[in-house]
């Protein structure tokens, strides 16, 4: 039997972030990522993790330091939220064309303005083309387990990007639940040490990093960040698989929940799925067959698993915690519908709890009977479903 | 090591030559210089601009030693970044235990104005690292945009001169006075022109026991509207002029003045020879003129009583 601590999602991550002993970590405050680092800090405070900790004047350096350290051949992490990862956004690019495999836990939050800490997912999604690997997580013992799985995943060579560890602010970065740690042995064999092929440090093998790469090239490059994306799919169920082997909480692309036979079938991220499972629960009690898709993965995004799971679903509902403005429905219900393209199902978009609005039980069990309502009629007399939102 | 020809020439050159510079570019002087005097290995880096550019036109690289181009704002936090992997890495055995020498280069544009914040960090957490600013006085590699650095008076494309404004209308930040303010282990001003001062600096700025800035004066043939092959005279002018001083100023506040000219010329020498300040020439800017006259002889008297005020200070 596990044994389980009560931590919040940040302490929980940065336990992980301890027992993967990151060579150097650079890193701003902005809330509601600080506790996770004043954890860290804590660790390093009292010789529990010998890391080198750069405390930078602002986010963009935090990640222009990160890209330094992980090129000289570092293990390095960052992390951030909201308007610090915006304040980041250039070198976030950067980070993912140099092939730097950084590990960045992302506290989800809303993005201003208005300014409002609270959690919603615009941050992460406004840097979804950016090359980065971004896994979402439902609780803190997700948060810790991604973390422990993130340094392995981006270091393979056939991947070699870095990945974001994207978990709810406050909801999750600041509630205690009960999270079972593997012991420091076991997490620090399962990660290994980083041995980059080209580092800036092996100086009797120079390299230039970041050269200026004009039409003849650049096109190039990119295919290559495509071809290390579509290498991560089988990485991240690998390593997702081998961590279950070693903690018995094995990880995939996706996780479904009473998906067998559900003609209902919503799709969401992160701490909404806790929710959407007892409201997957009320609404077969109130006869709608009802099922909850949850994905993990979000980049890459996997359309092909995607298509497998919702194959037998009549409709399907997709909840988006961020907004793109100037068409209907959000990030997540754009991808899910163009991965549905050529099938038959109604694909219906929901967007909630922007700004860390609450999204309880009951506004769920009502959007599966509005989904069975379009599945029966076939259409929806609106565009997107608000919920929970004055009038 | 000693900064002679014979022992020079008997180094490798860490730059390689074909790069794209123009003809007459004193940049790739400023960078040949710097990794000519370095005593160990060194690793590099280079905000966006004429030097990253010309030196890194993939697949092809003139750097010899390890290099990384990040963005044009943070040069001086990429290089901390290096510098502390540097660290972590050796106290930890996975590197081999021996010194490195970091350099992070930028322009003006990329260290006076959009990486300031950047270089301030850097000097604050006390990376031993060195900062080197080719200072050319605009933004040449985007077409000659005025910067902070440029001088007042100047015609540059966005502060043009014309029929109602005389060039760039502000004064140029003193960059190496704000860089003093954070109490960094050496500061410097030096020149391309005077390799062996320029070098000696290298050297001394590699080995002090923190974070280290030279601002060395780099003249572009371009921009200023000078010969091709004038570069190095005007940079020497700028030190003849004492627009250019060249100095040092060590931990814990010592300043010293490496040249004083025996006959200080007028500015209006060096400014003859640049097309951008031709203007400044019509009787009507005739002010303008002697402002900068002024300035020049109001900051070269600051800094001679600044050596005469710290010339007891002992250097660690």
């Amino acid at each position: 039997m596990a044994k389980f601590e009560s931590l919040t999602g940040n302490d929980a991550a940065a336990h992980a972030l301890r027992q993967c002993k990151p060579d150097v970590a650079a890193a701003y405050p902005i809330t509601p990522q600080t506790e996770l680092m004043h954890k860290f800090a804590e660790f390093v405070a009292n010789g529990k993790v010998d890391t080198e900790v750069i405390l930078v004047e602002s986010e963009h350096s935090a990640m222009s330091a990160a890209i330094g350290s992980s090129a000289a051949g570092a293990r390095t992490f960052t992390a951030t939220s909201a308007n610090g990862l915006a304040l980041m956004w250039e070198v976030v690019y950067i980070a993912a064309s140099n092939r730097l495999p950084i590990v960045m836990p992302e506290v989800n939050r809303a993005l201003s303005g208005p300014i409002n800490i609270h959690c919603d997912h615009s941050d992460s999604m406004g840097c979804r083309d950016s090359g980065w690997i971004q896994l979402f997580c439902e609780n803190g013992q997700e948060a810790y387990d991604t973390v422990i799985q993130a340094f392995r995943i981006s270091e393979n060579p056939k991947v070699l990007l870095p990945t974001m560890i994207c978990f709810d602010g406050f909801i999750i970065s600041h509630t205690n639940e009960p999270v079972a740690m593997l012991k420091d042995e076991a997490v620090s064999q399962f990660v290994g040490v980083y041995k980059p092929d080209r580092a800036l440090l092996d100086v009797e093998n120079p390299y230039t990093f970041g050269p200026l790469d004009l039409p003849e090239w650049y096109f190039e490059h990119k295919r290559q960040q495509v071809e290390a994306m579509r290498n991560s799919f089988e990485v991240i169920e690998s390593v997702g698989a081998e961590f279950g082997k070693l903690s018995g909480r094995p990880y995939g692309l996706m996780d479904g929940y009473r998906m067998e036979d559900a003609e209902v079938v919503l799709v969401a991220l992160g701490s909404t799925c806790g929710t959407a499972r007892v409201a997957v629960d009320v609404a077969r009690e109130q006869g709608v067959k009802a099922g909850l898709l949850k994905l993990r993965a979000f980049r890459p995004f996997p359309i092909k698993q995607l298509r497998q799971a919702l194959s037998k679903a009549k409709v399907v509902g997709v909840f988006d915690r961020s907004i793109s403005f100037g068409i209907e429905g959000g990030p997540l219900f754009h991808e899910v519908r163009s991965s549905l393209y050529g099938g038959k199902q109604p694909v219906i978009p929901f967007v909630y709890g922007l700004g860390g609005r609450d999204i309880r039980v009951e506004q769920i069990a009502e959007a599966f009977k509005t989904l069975q309502q379009v599945g029966k009629s076939g259409a929806m007399d609106r565009d997107v479903e608000f919920i929970g939102l004055r009038d | 090591m000693a900064i002679n020809l014979k022992t020079l020439s008997a180094k490798p050159e860490l730059l390689a030559g074909g790069h794209a510079a123009c003809a007459g570019c004193t940049g790739p002087t400023v960078l040949r210089q710097a990794l000519l005097a370095a005593e160990t290995p060194l690793v590099c880096g280079s905000a966006t601009g004429c030097m990253e550019v010309v030196t890194t036109l993939y697949p092809h690289t003139a750097w010899r030693t390890p290099f990384i181009h990040n963005a044009f704002e943070n040069s001086a936090a990429t290089m901390s970044g290096v510098e502390t992997a540097f660290r972590a890495l050796r106290k930890k055995g996975r590197i081999p235990d021996r010194e490195i020498g970091f350099i992070a280069f930028g322009g003006d544009g990329g260290t006076y104005d959009i990486g300031l914040q950047s270089l301030s960090g850097m000097l604050e957490r006390g990376h031993k690292m060195l900062y080197i600013c080719y200072d050319n006085e605009a933004y040449m590699n985007t077409g000659i945009q005025r910067s902070s650095s440029t001088p007042k008076g100047a015609d540059t494309t966005t502060a043009p001169a014309g029929s109602v404004k005389a060039g760039k209308e502000q004064n140029r930040k003193d960059l190496t006075a704000i860089v003093i303010a954070h109490n960094p282990a050496y500061v410097a001003q030096a020149t391309p022109s005077d390799p062996r001062d320029f070098m000696a600096k290298v050297q001394k700025a590699l080995k002090a026991d923190g974070p280290s800035f030279i601002n060395c004066i780099a003249p572009c043939h371009r921009g200023w509207r000078c010969k091709p092959d004038s570069g190095i005279a005007i940079a020497q002018l700028a030190v003849e002029t004492c627009f250019w001083p060249l100095f040092e100023w060590e931990r814990p506040g010592k300043f010293t003045v490496n040249y004083k000219p025996k006959e200080k010329k007028p500015l209006e020498e060096w400014l003859k020879l640049q097309g951008r300040f031709k203007h400044l020439f019509e009787p009507k800017n005739k002010p303008i003129l002697d402002e900068l006259q002024r300035d020049v002889d109001s900051r070269w008297v600051e800094l001679l009583a600044a050596e005469e005020r710290t010339k007891d200070v002992q250097v660690k």
